[in-house]
């Protein structure tokens, strides 16, 4: 316990993905089987099912805390698992810490009334560290900043094994990960995904560049809609049926209305989990709504309805057709789809087109809600998993940008913490009752206030962000902890993939992917956008129509 | 001896603790005619004094601080004399906080009192360690009064660090520290744990870790650091102000591990806040249990609590049968630790 404790524990001050690398892979390789089993779990999907912490801790503390100072103490830490761990009494005689895998054990095949009891007496063997990973251990899957991607990618490092060959086989084992520990130390077999569902890595596109046009032949291309959700493979072996997201997580509890129209199928396909309301794509916020949710409700089902647009038909039954052209894919779907028909589904049609121009038009015309561009697959192209270049290509709808004047600034973490490296920006709003005060601070814009629009943290060089930084520095009209107001002076040209309404700013809006695409330095901020063109934007107007469009729009 | 009538001759007034009949203040918040200095710390030694009692390496401190001219006189009084003042018997006891600190002990009317200023229990070695005085009245600080806080030993955090620069042979380590005290017995820990490597300080830490050499602290080979980027201070051990590690400063050194050496750092909230990557649980100030374990030893009947989270201790005290209050004194804030 006390090893993963103190994993744990650097994890949360580790800010670089290097950084926590290297630490998985070093407890990876120094921990015996099954702790660092149990660890994997803990970091990938969490551990132990909900208990009743909440409960099982009142019942603890009033046996081993006094409440009022267990009150000003909680009060002043924040966090309640963190305050028990602190204040948790210590005793000069202490039973040896239990390994993870006691840990564990013991608190599996505790009764739940015997749930309060059990994590007492682990706490007393405890120290304070190893408290408060505990804590956290039966509070869930721990937060601190490892996905699963990463964690896998740390067996990686460890074994030398790809990290695909890994995510092929993962969701065909369960903790403590024996057998794959085994075989990643070459001491044994790789473990038979067997008929379990598995993830077999997706194959990805790149984004088309200039050069990529000019051996470019209508005929020896298909084209799609890009759909605006989330790639998903789906695997249905019978009553088995998982759904994985593009890196390979498992998120089948969260749409088991997906789940339920594959079962009794038996197929590995490739497609757009979009949510849609008779037909029509809903705008991702719809579907990010429910991607938040790990508790599905019904409501959510009724009002938040889920659809498979399916692209790519990789097993069918026996017969893996991962090394047929797409052509021939493309029609093992189609029959496949017309033989089955599952409900919440349909396959994403293709887009005939007989000339590079008919393409761009195409392109440019595509301005409906849920399409975030064109991709473009040779029709020779087997499946291959990860990003092989030549094959796919995905051409995404230009990006939408408003010119936004910089409001708040915020220290980074890691390399940049000694730079403002993440920025809120707002658009000008009416004032609509103007207060005794007069105008908002600085005057720039009589009768007009700045709300909220988003937050952006990437998208400049070096040396823009060196220059935003010396901004913000010889600007601040306001210091709070690590976040600086400054004068409403700088405008930042914001690009963004979409704009949609949201209770999150001020503004009732907020951006999808928003990224500072140039610095402003020559515009004065009173002409920089207002609301009423922020809200325009909204429904994902397209590029290459600026007339009909206050905002610019720029291709990528 | 009755402690109810110890505050007819000392209490708490709008400039800071006051013996009525020696006319002296404790750690005055502001300009008084006579002051006794418990330490160097801003919060309680400030500038401006007529006269200005206090331990020999206080003075020192303060004249760095504030310079020569920090108070009108300086009277050094030697740790265990007593002096007497209207009949006030006045003996400054070592308080284990940092070089030079102490506490106040009090006699008047055959009645004692002792002001701890601040206090720690575990050991430091650039500091004479606290001595438990019996006492009717003891005004304890407070900064880390509450149950949460259990410091960790000091060697311990400093043998992290050290594997930490083992562990990046490749990073300098740019350790935040107070300037007086926290920084001087950081290094010192170092080297007792055999670093023998250059230490380099922020500029603001050099004048009074010059001063602890000279009072005899022997602290190894300390260096500025330089003003250029310096190819070798890579893997070195850095010591800064708090506020350097994540400033423009801090940009000469390529890709360091910034840490924080703060009894703070027990919270993970503060560890957030902080940003740093490596929290050092080194506190100069009585932890939770020390509070109580020397509140219990001095034997006092009626405990003044100051200078931190009074309500926690002040319930504490009281649920164990003393009588506890809070002395709200004016001027002090939220300790730089
Ligand atoms: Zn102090
Ligand atoms: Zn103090």
């Amino acid at each position: 316990m006390q090893p993963f404790a103190l994993l744990l524990d650097t994890l949360t001050t580790t800010p670089s993905r290097n950084g926590k690398l290297a630490l998985l892979t070093e407890y990876f390789r120094t921990t015996p089987d099954p702790d660092r089993g149990f660890a994997l779990a803990a970091l990938t999907d969490g551990l132990f099912p909900r208990l009743p912490l909440r409960r099982s801790l009142a019942t603890l503390l009033e046996t081993r805390v006094d409440p009022v100072l267990y009150a000003l103490s909680r009060d002043y830490v924040g966090d309640t698992a963190e305050t028990v761990a602190l204040m948790w009494p210590e005793t000069s005689l202490r039973d040896p810490a239990p390994r993870l895998s006691e840990t564990v054990a013991a608190i599996a095949t505790a009764d739940p009334p015997q749930i309060a009891a059990t994590l007492g007496h682990l706490l007393d063997r405890l120290d304070v560290r190893g408290r408060w990973a505990l804590l956290k251990l039966v509070g869930g899957a721990p937060r601190v900043g490892v996905s699963a991607r990463l964690a896998k990618t740390a067996l990686a490092e460890m074994s030398g094994h790809d990290v695909s060959d890994i995510e092929e086989i993962w969701h065909a084992l369960t903790p403590p990960y024996t057998d794959l520990f085994q075989w990643l130390d070459g001491k044994g077999a790789r473990p038979d995904a067997g008929s379990t569902p598995v993830f077999r890595p997706l194959m990805l596109a790149h984004a088309i560049e200039e050069q990529d046009w000019t051996n470019f032949s209508p005929e020896e291309f298909a084209a799609e809609w890009k759909w605006d959700g989330i790639r998903v493979q789906i695997a249905a072996h019978g009553p088995h049926v998982r759904i994985f997201s593009r890196t390979g997580d498992d998120i089948s509890r969260t749409f088991p209305d997906v789940v339920s129209a594959f079962e009794g199928l038996d197929a590995l396909l490739d497609g757009e989990l979009l949510v849609a309301r008779r037909g029509v794509v809903a705008p991702f916020n719809d579907l990010q709504q429910r991607l938040n949710r790990k508790v599905v409700t019904g409501r959510m089902l009724k009002e938040h309805p889920a659809h498979v647009r399916l692209y790519d038909l990789l097993i069918d039954g026996k017969t893996d057709l991962r090394e047929l052209p797409f052509r021939e894919r493309r029609t093992s779907l189609e029959t496949w789809h017309a033989r089955h028909a599952p409900p919440l589904t349909d396959v994403s049609p293709l887009v005939p087109f007989a000339s590079r121009a008919e393409l761009d038009r195409l392109w440019s015309d595509a301005r409906q809600e849920g399409i975030e561009g064109l991709m473009l697959k040779r029709w020779t192209s087997p499946y291959l998993s990860g990003r092989p270049r030549g094959h796919w290509f995905k051409w995404k709808r230009a990006a939408l940008t408003l010119d936004c004047v910089l409001m708040y600034a915020q220290r980074g973490s890691g390399k940049r913490s000694s730079y403002y490296s993440d920025y809120t920006f707002g658009v000008w709003r009416e004032i609509e009752e103007p207060t005794a005060e007069g105008a908002p601070r600085g005057d720039i814009y009589p009768g007009h206030e700045l709300v909220p629009v988003g937050k952006a943290y990437s998208g400049m060089t070096d040396a823009e962000l060196m220059e935003i930084d010396r901004f913000v520095r010889t600007h601040t009209v306001e210091q709070f902890g690590p976040v600086r107001a400054v004068e409403p002076r700088l405008v930042l040209e914001v690009a963004f993939d979409a704009i949609f309404p949201s209770a999150r700013h001020k503004s009732g809006l907020a951006m999808r992917f928003p990224r500072i695409h140039r610095i402003r330095w020559d515009k004065p901020p009173h002409e920089a956008d207002t609301l009423d063109a922020a809200r325009r934007l909204m429904g994902g107007t397209a590029a290459g129509n600026p007339t009909s469009n206050p905002a610019k729009s720029l291709s990528e | 001896m009755p402690a109810a009538a110890v505050d007819r001759w000392l209490y708490p007034t709008d400039r800071g603790l006051y013996c009525e009949p020696a006319g002296v203040y404790i750690d005055p918040a502001r300009a008084v005619d006579r002051a006794i200095i418990t330490h160097g710390h801003s919060d309680h030694a400030r500038p401006g004094h007529g006269a200005v009692l206090a331990t020999p390496e206080t003075i020192e401190v303060m004249k760095i601080r504030l310079g020569a001219e920090g108070a009108g006189r300086f009277e050094a009084a030697a740790v265990g004399r007593t002096t007497i003042i209207n009949g006030v018997a006045i003996r400054l006891v070592p308080a284990g906080h940092i070089l030079g600190s102490a506490q106040v002990v009090l006699e008047c009317n055959g009645q004692r009192a002792v002001v701890s200023g601040d206090y720690k229990r575990s050991s430091d070695p650039t500091c004479a360690p606290f001595e438990t005085i019996a006492c009717d009245v003891f005004v304890t600080e407070a900064t880390f009064a509450l149950p949460v806080f259990r410091h960790e030993p000091a060697t311990r955090e400093v043998a992290r660090l050290l594997a930490s620069l083992r562990r990046n042979p490749d990073r300098a380590h740019l350790v935040g520290a107070y300037g007086l005290g926290k920084c001087q017995r950081v290094i010192r820990l170092a080297r007792d744990a055999g670093y023998d490597a250059p230490i380099y300080l922020h500029g603001a830490h050099l004048a009074m870790t010059e001063l602890y050499q000279r009072l005899g602290i022997d602290l190894g080979d300390i260096r500025p650091v330089p003003d250029v980027k310096p190819a070798d201070l890579a893997g070195a051990l850095v010591l800064c102000p708090p506020s350097a590690v994540d400033d423009r400063w801090s940009r000469r050194f390529p890709d360091p591990v910034t840490a924080f050496a703060s009894g703070w750092m027990r919270i993970k909230g503060r560890v957030r806040q902080s940003g740093v990557e490596l929290p050092l649980v080194i506190s100069d100030h009585a932890d939770w249990p020390e509070l109580i374990e020397t509140v219990l030893e001095t034997g006092a009947e009626d405990v003044w609590v100051t200078h931190g989270r009074e309500d926690a201790l002040v319930y504490e005290l009281t649920r164990r049968g003393l009588k506890a209050r809070a002395l709200a004194l004016v001027g002090f804030e939220d300790e730089g630790e």
